[in-house]
């Protein structure tokens, strides 16, 4: 049971300060979770810390390979929204 | 022949910065401040407009996390062709940003501050924030030490920042109200969740309104940065305004949003709109109505050097400052010369303006005639307050408003510095369109010089080039640019509406 870092990380150190079991580490191309440390936080936290501050959707996946925060949780706009919103923001 | 000009404008020594010797004909900024604030402030760059000609920043890299997600910033900081905040080269560890900071302060004597400002927010990387702060302080007690923040954590860093000896803080503060602040914030982190819309913009807002006071009350000073989103937060910011400097904030920069697509952040990927200059400049103004305004902000990246509008960061990466020896104890005493040096030349600037405001000599504003409309006047000066750089080497122009009332210095406008049209990327050509194009709304740019081809170019977009003041200080040749252009009629138009108007 651990989450993982993927690909889409831009490496901002958000994660690595507040994971409670110091599971986090610099690496390249992108930081990782040392699954042998990683607890999902249980225990700690009622949620994941790293997935909790990372700004980027679709970073941090659970042990099914599940992004915690899936694509428009972050911007606040799901994908079926987004023309809309955009006509919107466009129109200011 | 002009090509070559251009060419040279790719040397990034030589095309450098406002570093002239008055971007304030709007002295009134220091002038409403107290003896004591304007002491603090009169050698740095960033809350002195006449300081900035003549003292640099620096900014250390050492924040990358942040507890925020603002919609103008991506968070994917790492670039090295862009100049906007939060954007940096490298990181440095704490020991490095010390090294770094030694090694800038010893070989820009005018170096005074040392800022943190990212990449991410400073206070939500405290340990590296405070380690860095905390040696600096021990090793270059003659550089002044401050840092900009988003203000979630600012409440809880005050006491910590008042342990450093830190009397100047900056807060982004874009709204007091949660209902704009959603539209300009998705999410905060906060006491280990992550809290979305409405109500992670109040806790921001509460946040930051508690910070602003915190500080105050122990006598720190504050600037508030905002940025201006046209139609989320652009008509709410004179409230904004009104609030901090009735809380005690002592300088006000509203900056325009930067929201280029290709920067990737949300308002740019969605096409939100930045603010044309004229709209900026109209906000400003009504903003100053309550508060000190500053308008030579450049919008600085996270690990920006030199002087305010030049970035000296190339020559000082870690590779090459590892080669460097530095003996800290010698460069304070060279420092202390220089300051001085430079304290003693504004001196007897500030004297001289007394005096001539004591003796009341009929101001140039006498001579003409009330009835003139205001021009625009773009300045290509690489320093000491003199028209004194080539149009071609231009990176930015200085834009200040001649009108019967005086001149006063209005803000900068960069040249396009996507294709400055080097040999790799794009034609020469573009360069120069690009240059004219940052020129939009002025009737004349001051420069030393100017090549045949720009000189007709400008001349069909409407605007006069003119080389005849070159190294005469800046806001006397714009003051003759514009008594010349009424001489010669034209200015004409203003004086024939208004006698219709009359008649």
């Amino acid at each position: 049971m651990a989450l993982e870092i993927v690909d889409s990380c831009v490496n901002c150190w958000a994660c690595y300060d507040v994971c409670p079991s110091n599971a986090i580490y610099s690496s390249s191309p992108h930081f990782k979770i040392n699954p042998r440390k990683c607890t999902e936080c249980e225990g700690d936290y009622h949620h994941p810390q790293c997935a909790s501050i990372c700004p980027i959707e679709e970073a941090i996946l659970d042990a099914g390979g599940a992004p915690l925060n899936p694509l428009g949780s972050l911007t606040g706009i799901p994908p079926e929204k987004m023309e809309e919103a955009m006509r919107e923001i466009q129109a200011r | 022949m002009e090509l070559t000009v251009l060419d040279q404008a790719t040397n990034s020594e030589e095309a450098s910065s406002c570093a002239s010797g008055s971007c304030g004909s709007s002295n009134d900024q220091m002038n409403q401040l107290s003896d004591e604030i304007r002491q603090k402030v009169e050698n740095h760059p960033c809350y002195s407009e006449e300081a900035h000609h003549y003292f640099a920043r620096m900014h250390v890299a050492v924040a990358p996390a942040c507890n925020i997600q603002c919609h103008y910033c991506n968070r994917k900081y790492d670039c090295s062709n862009e100049s906007r905040p939060g954007v940096v080269s490298e990181l440095l560890t704490p020991d490095e940003a010390v090294m770094k900071t030694k090694a800038v302060a010893a070989n820009i004597p005018q170096m005074t501050v040392l800022g943190i400002a990212g990449p991410g927010d400073p206070l939500a990387n405290p340990e590296r924030t405070f380690d860095t702060f905390r040696m600096l302080s021990e090793q270059a007690p003659d550089i002044k030490l401050c840092v900009s923040t988003n203000g979630l954590a600012l409440p809880d860093s005050v006491e910590e920042l008042a342990k450093h000896n830190i009397d100047h803080v900056t807060i982004t503060i874009n709204c007091v109200d949660p209902e704009i602040g959603a539209k300009i914030y998705p999410w905060i982190y906060w006491n280990n969740k992550r809290i979305r819309g409405k109500k992670a913009a109040k806790i921001l807002i509460d946040q930051q309104q508690k910070g602003l006071e915190m500080l105050v009350e122990r006598g720190i000073l504050v600037k508030v940065n905002s940025v201006m989103i046209p139609g989320v937060n652009d008509e709410h910011l004179k409230e904004v305004s009104r609030i901090v400097k009735q809380k005690g904030a002592f300088l006000h920069n509203v900056m325009p949003l930067i929201a280029e697509a290709e920067h990737g952040t949300f308002f740019g990927v969605m096409g939100q709109r930045g603010p044309e200059p004229e709209e900026l400049q109209d906000l400003q103004d009504e903003c100053a109505g309550d508060m000190n305004m500053m308008r030579h902000c450049r919008q600085c990246r996270a690990d920006a050097v030199g002087l305010l509008g030049e970035d000296r960061g190339e020559e000082f990466t870690l590779d090459k400052i590892a080669a460097m020896d530095i003996d800290y104890d010698a460069a304070m005493k060279a420092r202390k010369l220089v300051h001085d040096g430079i304290m003693e030349e504004l001196d007897e600037k500030r004297a001289k303006r007394d005096r001539l405001a004591a003796v009341s000599l009929p101001e140039p504003k006498d001579e003409i005639g009330s009835h003139y409309r205001p021009v625009l006047m773009a300045v290509a000066t690489s320093g000491g307050g003199l028209i004194n750089q080539h149009f071609g080497h231009a990176t930015e122009f200085l834009v200040y408003e001649a009108s019967p009332s005086g001149v006063r210095f209005i803000g900068h406008r960069k040249v396009d510095q996507y294709c400055i049209g080097n040999d790799t990327c794009g034609e020469k050509e573009s360069a120069l369109s690009g240059s004219i194009r940052s020129l939009q709304g002025c009737e004349a740019v001051l420069c030393s010089k100017i090549g045949y081809e720009p000189w007709s170019l400008l001349e069909e977009a409407g605007v006069v080039p003119n080389g005849e003041h070159a190294m005469e200080p800046i806001e006397e040749a714009v003051l003759a640019v514009y008594k010349e252009m009424i001489a010669a009629g034209k200015l004409d138009d203003s004086l024939d509406a208004r006698q219709e108007f009359s008649a």
